[in-house]
């Protein structure tokens, strides 16, 4: 008689961050082997946009990402710029890195309340996702929408900011803030989370670089790898920030990575604010939409998602619709790569918060 | 951040936030709370049917296919004969629809818009498929932007001789686009075909701007010479009410459709390698009198039809006013000749100097002929029975063109009076200044135009006016010609002039009134009458000429084949009521001929 059994957690359950499952193969509440599972959220993106015009991928992009549908539009915007040969105005950066980095807090305040409730702590989940509504409702006041943007576009972005946004901006960022603390004091402070997660799941450096982890992930383990720093796109070469590094790569020190980019994006987000230009063009004028022909080549843009390294390869064969795109999303490596060997030998009750640390998000392996 | 503080957990910091307990909640409790929406909230759409145009560029850009084209009059009257608009107006799926508001950047005329809508809610499935209407009283949201608009809404500019250099000269004035700037000016074509409503030939516009984009411009060539014969000739003369029809109207400038039929036709050196559907010989043979644009028009579409065709030409040029009234620097000679080869490449014979009445008569067409079409235009000047217009140096603009264009004459007076405040007066005029500057260089040399119209209702086009002042011509704009003033050895020492009371009556008709005792005499040695024009018809037999019946305007009635009374007998061109005087308007109703001759030519017994 066997002494392992299977079993199957998602598409649908608490514990799995989207529209995947994991099967477990599982000795009494250890696992011995996990699969992920994919292909719920299957929407044929890449295959969808060799059949649009280059402006009408922009409905489709930021549905990649719920979380985070910006770095979709700004990876997709930068590989037809670079076709292009298009430099977007300075004032358009800045609002891109504005937008950007409110997109990467609104992502992490959404996982800190997954994460936190796959350690079964619900109030921060309630906090952190009615905090996250106040950035929706700036992006709703800057594009018109609340989740799925469409603002930044090849060219720059969609909307100069209404009167008083940036002043709006900033006092969310105050409010964030004085906010953390009471983060911090319920959550990354607390003594069961340290406890749940210390040297849980580790990675080694070595295996980090190896695996071709990213982000997050990759910083836990030691290495200060960041696209803002190594490959500056929108306005980061203007801004000043760390890119931050612990050494223990276990589940603790990814969520504290997280933690500290949260403030980090704070940070920049006030420096962006006070260096954008005044005024300014934020939009450089691009073709007619309907006769849009992006010159034939290739290229690839990449961006620094809250989950790691988020890149748009795209090949153009001249015409007005995308020959071939291809999305490399942080969370395929995460998920088939890292998370299969990470959750051998782990216990059943750890599995959830591991996938969650590792920030696994589906579509971008279901695209 | 100090990482130090978190490495050892708290047990009592977690206990901090009961302090929530006691704090407000920032849930908001709909309904008795509204959320404030934001000004560019992407709700449900908005559109002011009345203004919109059905143009379908809402349809075209919708990434979702969310948008359908539907007829609303069931909920919403709309002008179904409105021209330069379709009756028809977006029908929008919510099922589909992602809120990506292209549809709004693309809306030429502004009329659609997204609401604030943040909730909507209905029992009913089908609730969400609808045609939006204004009167909906929905709060506006997210708009179009000036600044930031995906449509481009200004056009390409050309080359063009400056005024100096150009009245010296009878060189063409416009120098046509470069490559790059055709290609610019037909990326901003939207395709919507809205154009063709304007044009009377009703052209294959987007489909030939579409290859001219593709850079096939034999493709694009082939398009025009479906509907229209002389494409290189309207891509520089037309009076390209296709572009009083382009969408960007409505917020720019539009599309430069006339010149881009230029570029596409210059590019190519002859349309011999263009390839063109013709059908198998019938056998039927048609006689055409007039080789002006009407003409040529309908013995081209026939020739394609398979009949054998001849035009009784009189003049030593086919082209009609295109190749004696229009002058040099407007349609150089070469490119109607190019076009005229081509018609004659097809199989068109033109039998010039051979003048219906004259040398054939009229009868012998007849007799020899399956169908005889008339086009023989409005060929001689009109007088305006001035005292003093049978003076010798009292000339007809139309003869005075002819002169210049076909007969070469260079000698001109000092100083000229012309009559008249439509296109053909400004050819005159401005044909009279390039021969002043080549005679005498300018020097002490004057063009006076005068017209009932004052300048808010003169007839010539915008651009023909402005050319005509910085070349340096002087308007005398609302006074009318009295008498022709000579001098003791009985030369024409000036124009006496009137000024107008009014010269519409109430009735819009025109029938000028003068103050008769306002007065001034207009100095001049030369007079050019330009005040238009009038047909010839009498090589038509009495005994036929009684059977041709004529509208009230004094145009020949024909029916919607073309066909006069007389049957067998088709007119067009200048000579019928459906023509606006211009050359598109004539290859519109030669082509519409054709059809008519042809179908005659296959039902008849």
């Amino acid at each position: 008689m066997s002494r392992t059994y299977e079993l199957f957690i998602g598409p649908n359950h608490p514990g799995i961050p989207g529209n995947f499952s994991v099967k477990l193969e599982l000795e009494g509440d250890t696992v011995v082997s996990a699969k992920g599972d994919p292909g719920y959220l299957h929407r044929a993106f890449e295959k969808s946009m060799e059949n649009r015009y280059y402006i009408q991928n922009l409905a489709l992009i930021p549905r990649i990402c719920v979380p985070e549908p910006d770095i979709n539009e700004a990876a997709y915007a930068m590989a037809v710029e670079d076709l292009m040969g298009v430099e977007i105005p300075e004032r358009a950066k800045y609002l891109r890195t504005i937008v950007l980095e409110m997109a990467r807090i609104a992502a992490y305040l959404f996982w800190m309340g997954g994460f936190a409730a796959t350690l079964g702590l619900y109030t921060l989940s309630q906090w952190s996702v009615g905090d996250r509504d106040y950035a929706l409702d700036l992006f709703a006041e800057i594009c018109g929408v609340r989740v799925y943007h469409m603002y930044i576009w090849p060219g720059g972005v969609r909307r100069d900011t209404p009167p008083g946004w940036e002043d709006e901006v900033l006092s969310y960022v105050r409010y964030l803030r004085d906010k953390l603390i009471d983060y911090d004091n319920i959550f990354f402070k607390n003594i069961m989370f340290k406890q749940r997660t210390r040297g849980v799941a580790v990675i080694s450096k070595e295996q980090a670089i190896e695996w071709c982890a990213t982000g997050p992930v990759l910083k836990a383990t030691g290495v200060a790898q960041d696209v803002r720093k190594d490959d500056p796109y929108a306005a980061y070469e203007y801004i000043d920030f760390e890119v931050p590094t612990l050494t223990d790569g276990d589940s603790w020190a990814r969520a504290m990575i997280r933690r500290w980019e949260f403030e980090n994006s704070l940070n920049i987000i006030e420096q962006a604010i006070k260096k954008m230009p005044k005024k300014g063009p934020v939009w450089e004028k691009m073709p007619n939409p309907l006769k849009w022909r992006v010159p034939a080549g290739e290229a690839y843009a990449k961006v620094e998602s809250a989950r790691g390294e988020h890149g748009f390869y795209m090949v153009s064969d001249g015409t007005g619709r995308p020959y071939r795109v291809t999305i490399r999303g942080a969370s395929h490596v995460h998920m088939f790569t890292i998370a299969e060997r990470l959750l051998v030998g782990q216990r059943l009750a750890d599995v959830s918060h591991i996938l969650v640390s590792l920030d696994v998000c589906p579509p971008e392996f279901d695209r | 951040m100090n990482i130090k503080e978190y490495e050892n957990g708290s047990f009592l910091k977690p206990l901090s936030s009961i302090k929530y307990l006691f704090k407000k909640p920032h849930t908001l409790r709909y309904p008795y709370e509204e959320k404030p929406v934001p000004d560019r909230f992407r709700g449900l759409h908005i559109n002011d049917v009345d203004k919109c145009i059905g143009c379908g560029n809402c349809r075209d850009i919708c990434p979702c296919a969310a948008i359908t084209m539907v007829d609303p009059s069931n909920i919403h009257p709309i002008d179904k004969n409105k021209v330069g608009a379709n009756p028809v107006r977006p029908k929008i799926d919510y099922g589909r629809c992602s809120f990506c508001a292209l549809c709004v950047e693309m809306c030429p005329t502004g009329s659609l818009k997204m609401s604030k809508d943040l909730i909507y809610v209905s029992p009913d499935a089908d609730a969400f498929n609808w045609v939006p209407l204004a009167e909906q009283e929905r709060e506006i949201g997210y708009t179009q932007s000036d600044e930031i608009t995906p449509l481009m809404l200004e056009p390409e500019k050309m080359e063009e001789l400056e005024p100096d250099v150009r009245k010296k000269t009878f060189e063409e004035i416009v120098k046509g686009f470069t490559r790059e700037q055709a290609l610019k000016e037909a990326m901003r074509c939207l395709g919507c075909g809205i154009c063709m409503q304007g044009c009377p030939a009703h052209m294959k516009i987007p489909e030939y701007i579409q290859a001219i984009f593709d850079e096939d411009n034999k493709k694009s060539v082939k398009y025009m010479l479906e509907d229209n014969v002389l494409p290189g000739i309207c891509g520089r003369i037309c009076t390209h009410r296709c572009q009083d029809a382009c969408v960007y109207n409505y917020r720019g400038e539009p599309v430069l459709i006339m010149w881009l039929k230029r570029y596409a036709t210059d590019q190519l050196e002859s349309y011999k390698d263009v390839e063109i559907e013709k059908m198998p010989p019938t056998g039927k043979k048609v006689a055409i009198i007039g080789g002006g644009p009407s003409g040529l028009s309908c013995a081209y579409h026939l020739t394609t039809m398979g009949h054998s065709v001849t035009i009784f030409e009189k003049g030593q040029r086919a082209g009609g006013a295109l190749a004696s009234g229009i002058p040099m620097y407007r349609l150089p000679i070469y490119e109607l000749d190019k076009e005229i080869k081509h018609i004659e490449d097809m199989g068109v014979e033109i039998r010039l100097n051979t003048e219906a009445g004259k040398d054939i008569s009229f009868e012998e067409l007849l007799e020899n002929y399956d169908a005889v079409y008339i086009g023989v235009g409005l060929s001689f000047g009109r007088y305006i029975n001035l005292k003093g217009e049978e003076h010798q140096d009292v000339i007809q603009a139309i003869k005075f063109l002819r002169q210049v264009k076909i007969e070469g004459r260079r000698e001109i007076s000092k100083r000229v009076i012309v009559i008249g405040g439509g296109n053909v007066a400004m050819d005159v005029a401005r044909t009279v200044v390039r021969l002043q500057q080549m005679a005498y260089g300018g020097e002490g040399t004057m063009v006076q135009m005068v017209s009932l119209e004052d300048w808010d209702i003169m007839p010539a086009s915008k651009e023909e006016i402005d050319g005509a002042l910085e070349e340096g011509v002087i308007f005398n704009p609302g006074w009318g010609p009295n008498q022709v003033l000579l001098d003791e050895n009985g030369k024409i020492r000036g124009l006496e002039v009137k000024k107008v009371k009014y010269v519409f009556d109430e009735n819009h008709r025109f029938n000028p009134a003068f103050y008769e005792d306002q007065k001034k005499v207009l100095e001049g040695d030369y007079i050019v009458e330009a005040v238009g024009q009038m047909y010839d018809l009498s090589f038509v037999p009495k005994e036929l000429l009684d059977k041709l019946e004529f509208t009230p305007r004094r145009k020949i009635k024909i029916d919607e084949y073309g066909e006069t009374t007389i049957p067998g007998v088709f007119a067009g061109g200048d000579l019928v009521e459906t023509s606006r005087g211009d050359a598109i308007s004539a290859i519109a109703n030669g082509h519409r001929a054709a059809i008519g001759i042809d179908r005659y030519l296959r039902t008849k017994k």
